[in-house]
């Protein structure tokens, strides 16, 4: 140290130093005082994952599944690491597929999801491609399976009433109901699907995972502490009956029309079929859309729900309510007879009745029996007639308002979407159709079911559980429970009693006994049964379509109403089907076996050859094509004339506005030419 | 003389030692902290870089360990010779150098891989050590002057050969040390000026940088008009220096960038001065959109986003969401400074660049009490490799400086850097211990 301090030290320090204070100048700006680079890091490195929870079953009465999720396993490819070794032609052989189309699916994986990312390679793999891929695995590096939960209808029955779950359509995301859900997201379209969504689809968790530079989401951010966690989608138990279910889909092959059954002790639906029915596994997945345009376009329209969409006169079904509706006016007694003697004359036209014998009308149970036409047309008569109304039209006001106390005119509630109110008439009905002036000769016809009246078969399974219970009934619904909770808030309204009349109970007796002696000896006895009083009433009804621009005249509808046992009743059942015939001949033996299958479980091999009769039938009527394709033509004519007229308002405006245009300038250029 | 009588350990600088060990145990944790991921069985695995890391670092402390029981004068005897098997290394390398990352600078013998480039800088430090203590050198005359020069440029001209001009660069901190030992104010003066007019032939137009250093030239020869009319040499000056800037600007530059540097140079330092690459230094068939997105720049990018997201405090050891998922490439080697940053934030980074200056500081602390001019000399060689690949290594991570592959000093992942470090800093605390003693 004998050279005194060399200055150019202090200036090699000072450059050190000063080199350290810029970078915490740059440190200090980058990390404390900006902000968007945070923003940035948590967009590049947190992935926000939403978990969807496993939506709901649906099981039957007996806790046989009717819908629930299956396992299905995709196979994922990461391009990037297959390995150049593959052996190619074992994995194609393991997959059943060839090579060209290997390397085919192989691109479009990359294309799609880039190299690094894990594609589908295969959706949905077959059974056999799933074991025979299982075991060779580890062969294949980059290959993977991802399992996949599908909805799967295992009895591949109810279809209409399960309903389906589709993706959120943009314009659903708009309204206020969907805005839990996102692009993407699946929610019932339909049924059950729909109306217990909430329930059934559980609570999406959101996961926080940290993904790398390849998008690949690797560990949960933070430890998973700000994620929230999915809860599953709870069950649904049903009073629905699988196996009746079952059977009368069956019984209903190849015809139109509908069933319903209630238990008119709780207003729980036992079987509920639209015919014809679909196979509800044909919408879903990929092949949901070509599916769903197939049933749209078919004639015999699979995908209107007959039971609670369709509307059919009741026919003579009609008639137990009218006789409860007369003795309750105080029209008439139970001993009340109509002299019919083959027809209705007193209103000029005549009326036919089916029966002609001498005393088929004498009294109410007779009359119910035979299903006198006379018999209840002259009834309704005499309610719309009543002095205690005083004129027809109260008279009818209060008929109306009997209706309604049935369930007609207005939906019942049930817990399926897209009901329909069908149509009970009331003065107001008859003043739009006749100008005011109408009398109780005028529309007659409704007292045996016919006419302005328009029921679902729905609402007339509800009637009968209305007679069955003598005078209450609860809203028909599906769910027994949901999570086998029978108290959840969801299924209050279902449990609340409807007391609509308070006719007495022995008016209810006389017509029970009335609708017995139908299937004792009258028109129904194609539904009798040993060991079981049946109580039922035919329907035979009249119906028009239009064909080449003409009403046309079809084949009857047929109608059967009925419950059981008499005493304590069960059951309550209403069959339609479409321009079959008697209503005796083929919905009879429909509620009947039906009835039989649930009161007994089982079909008794006496009445095999029945069942059969039933199967083979095939009742769907030949115009039914040709209508539909009139309906579909007339549709589209309708659609064409719309559009014309909207384009011809829109050119007529346009005109409209260039003639005003053009005045303007006449008027600007004139004002110029005269300066 | 009571240092003296202690044993060789006990002579040895404890706060540089402390320093030393305290870097490179940030280092090793740094690079474990880049690799280790949650779904690791085991924090040994021998797989991963930080238990090689590790590994080197245990070699490169036997290695001190020796280093500190040699003879303190071996050093200065072996200093030319070794400079010698340097260069023969660096020239073999230019033949049978290994590709690695696009660079041509490594030597393989079998498995195990080495940069001379770096180990040469210990070898520089040693023999421009030796020729300016030499009693034969006068550092003022330019004859002395030049070949101290050449003694720093010759590994450079070599490595620059190997494509690994980043590394060369480090070779001019050589003229820091010359500058303390006699190198005139003005050399520093004109390497700045350099730069800057570097920098601005980049940024600023042609014609106008023409007209901006006419205007400053013709201003100051107005200021000193009357040293002009007397001292005839003072207007060759002003001529003279206003061709230069001339002459640099107009013709140098472009000639450099068209057709000396690479594309993907051109393109870190236009990146770094946040512009796009004029079309005029685009090499042929270069598309325009191509320019975009380049490479170097997702990486300070990256970078930046991990630094600047650490905030004040970091977002903790093993948190950092940029550094576990690999969005800063080379991040155990080059871009190191980001998981400090990341996972530490302005606290932590500010601590090591703390610790690095006070290292520096130390060195030439070092460097000022030594008797023999060889260890000073040496020492500030040191202190300025060190000062060098800190500060380009660290403002390149911040977006202070293009992109130029050099490592952070102990921190960095890989075993040429860390061993040659570890090295040169033994070699120094050797020396420092034997202070008293005159070295030739």
């Amino acid at each position: 140290m004998s050279i005194a301090a060399n200055p150019r030290q202090f200036v090699i320090r000072t450059i050190f130093i000063s080199m350290a204070v810029i970078m915490l100048i740059r440190l200090f700006f980058l990390q404390v005082v900006e902000d968007k680079y945070k923003v940035m890091a948590n967009d590049i490195a947190i992935f926000r994952k939403v978990v969807y929870p496993p939506r709901g079953a649906i099981l039957d009465r007996r806790g046989k599944p009717m819908l629930y999720n299956e396992r299905v396993y995709d196979l994922m490819v990461t391009p990037g690491s297959v390995s150049k070794t593959l052996d190619t032609q074992s994995l194609c052989e393991v997959l059943g597929i060839t090579t060209q189309d290997f390397t085919k699916m192989l691109n479009k994986t990359r294309i799609k999801s880039g190299p690094m990312r894990k594609g589908v390679f295969i959706e949905e793999m077959s059974a056999q491609q799933t074991a025979r891929f299982q075991e060779n695995m580890y062969n294949f590096p980059g290959f993977e399976m991802a399992e996949r939960f599908r909805r799967t209808y295992p009895r591949a029955s109810a279809a209409l009433m399960l309903g389906y779950i589709g993706e959120v359509s943009p314009d659903m995301l708009k309204k206020e109901q969907y805005a839990s859900y996102q692009q993407g997201d699946y929610t019932g379209m339909n049924g059950l699907e729909r109306s217990y969504e909430d329930v059934l689809r559980g609570q999406r968790g959101v996961h926080f995972l940290e993904r790398d530079n390849f998008n690949r989401p690797r560990e949960p951010y933070k430890g998973g502490t700000l994620d929230t966690q999915e809860i599953a989608g709870k069950n649904l138990e049903l009073y629905l009956d699988a196996d009746l279910q079952e059977l009368g889909e069956k019984l209903m092959r190849n015809k139109l029309g509908a069933v319903v059954a209630i238990d008119p002790r709780t207003g729980g639906i036992l079987a509920m079929v639209s015919a014809p029915n679909y196979d509800p596994n044909l919408l879903r997945g990929t092949e949901r859309t070509k599916n769903y345009s197939k049933l749209y376009r078919d004639a015999t329209k699979p995908l209107l729900n007959r039971a609670t969409q369709a509307y059919y006169q009741p026919g003579s079904t009609m008639k137990p309510m009218t006789a409860l509706i007369g003795l309750d006016v105080g029209a008439i007694t139970p001993s009340f007879g109509y002299p019919c003697a083959g027809g209705y004359y007193a209103c000029g036209k005549r009326i036919g009745c089916t029966h002609s014998g001498g005393g088929h009308a004498a009294n109410l149970r007779l009359a119910m029996a035979h299903s006198c036409n006379s018999y209840f047309v002259h009834v309704f008569r005499l309610i719309a007639d009543n002095k205690k109304f005083g004129g027809v039209k109260n008279g009818v006001q209060a008929w109306h308002k009997y209706c309604n106390d049935f369930g007609f005119g207005h939906p019942t509630g049930v817990d399926i979407p897209f009901e329909m109110s069908g149509k009970a008439p009331d003065s107001n009905t008859y003043n739009k159709m006749y100008n005011g002036s109408w009398n109780s000769c005028t529309m007659l016809f409704v007292g045996m079911g016919q006419g302005e009246i328009a029921l679902t078969p729905i609402q007339l399974a509800n009637s009968m559980c209305i007679i069955a219970n003598k005078g209450y009934y609860y809203t028909p619904h599906f769910v027994k429970s949901i999570g086998n909770n029978p108290n959840d808030p969801l299924l209050k309204k279902y449990h609340e009693k409807h007391v609509v009349t308070h006719i007495p109970d022995t008016f209810f007796d006389v017509v029970a006994k009335g609708m017995q002696d139908v299937v004792e000896h009258g028109t129904g006895t194609v539904a009798k049964m040993e060991g079981i009083e049946i109580c039922a009433k035919t329907g035979t009804v009249e119906n028009k379509a239009v064909v080449n621009g003409q009403a046309m005249k079809m084949k009857d509808h047929s109608v059967f109403v009925a419950f059981a046992p008499r005493v304590n009743p069960k059951i309550a059942i209403a069959v339609v089907v479409e321009n079959a015939g008697f209503g005796a001949s083929w919905a009879g033996p429909v509620a009947s076996l039906m009835i039989e299958k649930y009161l007994l479980d089982s079909v008794s091999s006496k009445r095999k050859g029945l069942e059969d009769r039933m199967y083979n039938a095939n009742l769907v009527n030949k115009y039914t094509y040709a209508i539909d394709s009139a309906q579909r033509l007339r549709d589209a004519a309708r659609m064409q004339r719309r559009e014309d007229a909207k384009r011809l308002t829109d050119s007529i405006a346009f005109a409209k506005d260039s003639i005003k245009a053009m005045r303007f300038f006449n008027k600007y250029y004139n004002i110029k030419k005269t300066k | 003389m009571s240092t003296q009588s202690k044993s060789i350990f006990g002579r040895l600088d404890t706060v540089t030692l402390v320093l030393y060990l305290a870097l490179v145990f940030i280092g090793v944790m740094t690079v474990f902290s880049v690799e280790h991921r949650s779904t690791d069985p085991s924090i040994f695995m021998m797989s991963k870089n930080h238990m090689k890391q590790f590994m080197f670092l245990g070699v490169s402390l036997f290695v001190g360990l020796i280093i500190i029981f040699t003879d303190s004068k071996f050093f200065s005897s072996f200093a030319y010779l070794s400079y010698t098997i340097g260069i023969f290394l660096l020239i073999i390398t230019i033949f049978a150098g290994v590709d690695i990352k696009g660079s041509h600078s490594w030597l393989g013998v079998g498995v195990a891989r080495f940069q001379p480039g770096e180990v040469c800088k210990i070898f520089t430090s040693l023999a421009l050590s030796k020729f300016l203590s030499s009693p034969d050198t006068n550092f003022q005359t330019l004859r002395h002057r030049l070949i101290g020069a050449a003694f720093a440029l010759a590994p450079a001209v070599l490595i620059i050969l190997q494509k690994e001009t980043g590394l060369a660069l480090v070779y001019f901190c050589f003229f820091l040390v010359m500058y303390r030992e006699g190198l005139p104010n003005i050399i520093l003066i004109i390497g700045f000026s350099l730069v800057a007019l570097t920098l601005a032939s980049l940024l600023v137009d042609r014609l106008v940088l023409f007209i901006i250093i006419t205007t400053l030239a013709a201003g100051g020869g107005y200021l000193i008009r009357r040293e002009l009319k007397r001292n005839v040499s003072a207007r060759i000056l002003l001529v003279g220096a206003w061709l230069v800037c001339i002459l640099f600007s107009q013709v140098m530059v472009p000639v450099l960038f068209k057709y000396v540097l690479q594309k993907h140079q051109i393109e870190r330092i236009y990146s770094t001065l946040g512009q796009d690459v004029p079309e005029s230094y685009m090499k042929a068939g270069q598309k325009k959109d191509e320019k975009k997105g380049n490479v170097s720049d997702y990486n300070v990018k990256q970078s930046k986003i991990a630094i600047g997201s650490g905030g004040f405090w970091g977002k903790g050891f093993l948190n950092g969401t940029s550094t576990k998922n690999e969005f800063v490439p080379e991040q155990h080697t080059d871009f190191i400074f980001c998981a400090i940053g990341e996972q530490f934030g302005f606290f932590g980074s500010g601590i090591l660049i703390t610790l690095y200056v006070s290292l520096m500081l130390r060195l030439i602390y070092l460097a000022e009490r030594q008797r023999s001019a060889f260890s000073r000399i040496y020492g500030y060689c040191v202190a300025s490799i060190l000062f060098f690949h800190f500060a380009i290594n660290i403002s390149m991570t911040i977006g202070l400086a293009p992109v130029i592959g050099i490592t952070l000093p102990f921190l960095s992942y890989g075993g040429s850097s860390l061993l040659s470090f570890s090295i040169l800093m033994f070699i120094m605390l050797r020396l420092d211990s034997d202070r008293q003693v005159m070295i030739r």
